[in-house]
């Protein structure tokens, strides 16, 4: 077992990669009352095609398999794992995102038996014709829900605009009748490839002793057997750089139009320390210029195009990267342009010493912050692990950020190709 | 357990409640105001939580002060408005990471305690009244915040629902005012009207995180100081309207998924020592995924994705929200009250009550793990005027039996049946 110690924050993380190639990261938190775990497959609803474990021809699987998947595997054979957890003084979840699929849970008691409860359940699946066909009505009203929500239209919309072909354009629980198409031979296949433990992670953080912790997950994990996986072969297709159009508009009732304008940033498999340059800058600049008082900001907010519905968010992943600014606003067109002649006058900017100041203590001072919760260490540990930065070191790594990194990274930043706009309208 | 989570001390016409905890990263501070809830100023309430966001004397502009939040390694603002039974509370909230965690710093805290104090009690106000441009332009995204209620259908549905449900009572007015009192709101009127509330209402501060309570103490008694006096004077109790039979309101909109949401009395509050029953009773009808709701509305009969009841413990009511298909309008109804009508026949299980009970008592330490969470929870007794803590409440949990809750589940009244659905869906009754 590795220790790592970060003295900076206090914080201690015990790591270990099992025989069955399963990677385990121990957080020992005494303080806390509780104890958060995760385990997390990479298996999100972008992973469509790919060539199944023990096959050799590549499949297509229908949209919103992942999330699908994610729904059944709570339900057995003889009884709902959410009630086991319940009976264990636990509350469980589960989510599915892009690129990932993760079940969790949080408890106050029983940690160990909670531990091999989520350990046992997502590696013991259980589906039927009957079981599949059941849930089909629970996800399409799931859909229906976010069919209503103006917001997350938003979203989707917005990703419409920028991709051309890349998946992260679909929802990620498909559609009503996407979700009608799948079988349970599709949720066997998906399971047996990615849920493999070479292409998961556990990550337990709270109030345990690491050592016993350990000793339990091994003793789990060696009484199962896996066939051997050597790296699964996924495909996505080839995506421009360009977006997909300038305009994407929605028909909705809304009170209120609704406008995103965003920008697709360029994701080249970039990991380790590259990765970590560019996620920090284009969070710190994208807040720099958009967050309450910040040059955009003002000017969109003294223009009056937008409201306390205004908001902005950057991700990056390794094979796609966004950034969304948008809100309420009763003229999108003008909110639109704005904020397209906006993003394009930051080129060139050279910001000053104090404004780079400025921005790496707010960083930090939002990393502590949100380092305040369980989940979110967990979940971004697993996150930057996947790609080989270690969420414990990224303050140093924010106070090394040079101006010049500022620069450049601004520089480069705005193309207007890249830029695309989604409107939510009431006619 | 038996952890002291918070130190109260009452001095300048202020509650402080000191609350110390290795939890967490940062350090925050809560200031509370509470005061009844009230037709005329409900508005004015609302609307200060942004414009006293916008700047203070030292730092005149939003621009200015986020600049001075920044330097504070990105301390956050937040205020908002709330509604906790017939009471409206207006909370400001200063959170900044704890210099311990950061190398050469050691004045974030003694800023933080100074800046807290200046936008509280030194807004910036020209002429004596806020900047009337300022309160023109967020009196405009009220009004915004105001209409959008609509487009989030679980909140527009349970709003509506309590507009029926509580007609003729305090607790129906909206929590984010009215977009005709936005007329008469001046930068005079609502100035002065910050100045009525910053000594009329109840005030308590909080400050939470890894602090030295001494230390601490120092700082903010002499930070903060105000004529007002600690406790509200006001009585709010008002007689509940008895409805002959429960009250049926069907609207529709252009939308894909109905909105079925029920709300009923139960006649306990915080202070009843019925409180506890309750809440098991809640965690059985609906609160979890072990739930009869949960179970007979989603898993049994596929017809909800989400299908829970939750529990307002300072007015006394208890509300189930669903979102189902139009068609399933009848079907899922039934099946609601058919839960209801289990939970009165005490159609559960002592295993029942006792993994309820476990998950009640989860929930409420991991709340004590999140550091608005914990406030918060501490906060249910300055509301309930009742001094239950936090280990209090789980102790109360414990001693819940089945009798208890049954006869809970006898109280409980349906007062109103709301169902928000799709156009042209043949769901009349």
């Amino acid at each position: 077992m590795n220790k790592q110690s970060y003295g900076h924050i206090e914080e201690t993380v015990y790591k270990e990669k099992l025989e069955n190639g399963l990677t385990v990261f121990l957080l020992s938190k005494p303080e806390m009352a509780k104890t958060y775990g995760i385990f997390s497959t990479n298996f999100g609803s972008i992973d469509q095609t790919f060539v199944p474990i023990n096959g050799t021809e590549q499949v297509t699987v229908p949209e919103g398999v992942a999330h699908f998947l994610e729904h059944k595997m709570f339900e057995k054979e003889d009884r709902d794992v959410f009630a086991d957890f319940g009976r264990q003084g636990a509350s469980a979840n589960a989510y599915t995102s892009f690129t990932k699929t993760a079940y969790l849970f949080t408890a106050t008691n029983q940690i160990e038996k909670n531990v091999e409860t989520l350990l046992d359940f997502v590696q013991d699946p259980y589906f039927s014709e009957k079981s599949v066909e059941k849930e089909k009505g629970i996800i399409a009203q799931e859909i229906e829900m976010y069919n209503d929500q103006s917001d997350w239209q938003s979203f989707m919309g917005t990703l419409r605009a920028l991709f051309h072909k890349h998946p992260v354009k679909i929802d990620i629980a498909g559609t009503v009748d996407s979700i009608q198409t799948i079988t349970k031979e599709d949720l066997y296949t998906c399971y047996n490839t990615f849920y493999h433990p070479e292409n998961m992670t556990l990550f337990i953080a709270g109030n345990f002793d690491p050592q016993q912790m350990m000793g339990l997950i091994q003793h789990n994990q060696g009484s199962k057997h896996f066939d051997q996986l050597d790296h699964i072969r996924r495909e996505y297709p080839q995506e421009p750089a360009s977006a997909a159009k300038k305009e994407n508009k929605m028909i909705m009732p809304v009170s209120i139009p609704k406008c995103t304008v965003g920008i697709k940033e360029s994701a080249s498999g970039l990991s380790g320390e590259a990765f970590l340059k560019k996620d920090l800058l284009q969070s710190m600049i994208v807040d720099y210029y958009f967050s309450r008082g910040g040059p955009f900001y003002q000017q969109l907010y003294d223009q009056q195009l937008i409201d306390a519905s205004f908001y902005f968010e950057t991700t990056l992943e390794k094979n796609f990267g966004y950034t969304f600014i948008g809100g309420n606003t009763s003229e999108p067109d003008h909110f639109a342009d704005t904020v397209r002649e906006l993003l394009k006058s930051a080129d060139g900017t050279v910001f000053t010493p104090e404004e780079i100041d400025r921005m790496k203590k707010k960083k930090i001072g939002q990393l502590l912050r949100a380092m305040n919760s369980l989940e979110f260490v967990a979940n971004k540990y697993i996150y930057y692990d996947t790609v080989d930065v270690d969420l414990f070191n990224i303050i140093p790594a924010i106070q090394s950020l040079t101006a010049e990194d500022f620069n450049i990274f601004v520089q480069n930043w705005i193309d207007d190709d890249r830029i695309a706009v989604c409107k939510i309208v009431n006619e | 357990m038996n952890e002291t989570y918070e130190e109260v001390v009452y001095k300048n016409g202020i509650n402080f409640h000191f609350v110390p905890t290795e939890k967490f990263k940062t350090i925050s501070i809560t200031a509370k105001f509470m005061a009844p809830l009230k037709q005329d100023t409900i508005t004015q309430r609302a609307l200060l939580p942004y414009v006293l966001q916008q700047g203070t004397s030292s730092y005149p502009d939003r621009s200015t002060l986020q600049k001075k939040l920044d330097h504070l390694y990105g301390a956050v603002l937040t205020m908002d408005g709330s509604k906790k039974g017939n009471h409206h509370i207006v909370t400001i909230r200063l959170e900044t990471a704890n210099q311990k965690f950061i190398s050469e710093e050691s004045a974030i805290i003694d800023e933080a305690v100074t800046l807290f104090k200046e936008i509280i009690f030194n807004p910036n106000h020209p002429d004596g009244a806020f900047p009337p441009a300022v309160v023109d332009r967020e009196k405009n995204t009220l009004k915004q915040k105001i209409n959008a209620i609509t487009d989030d259908k679980i909140h527009f549905a349970n709003m509506r629902l309590i507009d029926e449900m509580c007609h003729d009572e305090r607790y129906q007015l909206h929590v984010h005012g009215y977009e005709d009192d936005l007329e008469w709101i001046t930068a005079e009127n609502l100035y002065a009207y910050y100045q009525s509330l910053l000594q009329e209402d109840q005030l308590d501060i909080y400050v939470s995180g890894d602090i030295d309570c001494d230390d601490m103490k120092a700082k903010l008694f002499s930070a903060f100081q105000r004529e007002g006096s600690s406790m509200l004077q006001e009585d709010v109790l008002e007689v509940e309207k008895q409805k002959e039979e429960p009250h049926v309101v069907i609207e529709k909109q252009r939308i894909q998924q109905a909105k079925l949401h029920f709300g009923y009395r139960t006649h306990i509050t915080f202070q009843d020592d019925d409180y506890f029953a309750l809440h098991v009773f809640n965690g059985l009808f609906g609160g979890f995924p072990s739930s009869k709701l949960f179970i007979n509305v989603r898993e049994k009969n596929s017809l909800a994705y989400y299908a829970a009841s939750q529990f307002e413990s300072h007015k006394g009511l208890l509300f189930v929200f669903s979102g189902i298909a139009p068609e399933d309008y009848q079907q899922a109804r039934e099946i609601i009250e058919r839960q209801m009508d289990a939970m009165k026949k005490g159609d559960f299980s002592e295993g029942d009550m006792a993994n309820t009970k476990e998950l009640i008592i989860h929930q409420m330490l991991e709340t004590t793990d999140h550091s608005k969470g914990l406030v918060e929870l501490l906060y249910q007794q300055v509301v309930g005027e009742t001094d239950r803590s936090p280990d209090t409440l789980m102790e109360g949990i414990k001693r819940v039996s089945k009798e208890d809750v049954i006869q809970v589940a006898s109280k409980l009244e349906l007062d109103t049946i709301y169902l928000l659905t799709a156009q042209g869906s043949d769901s009349d009754e």
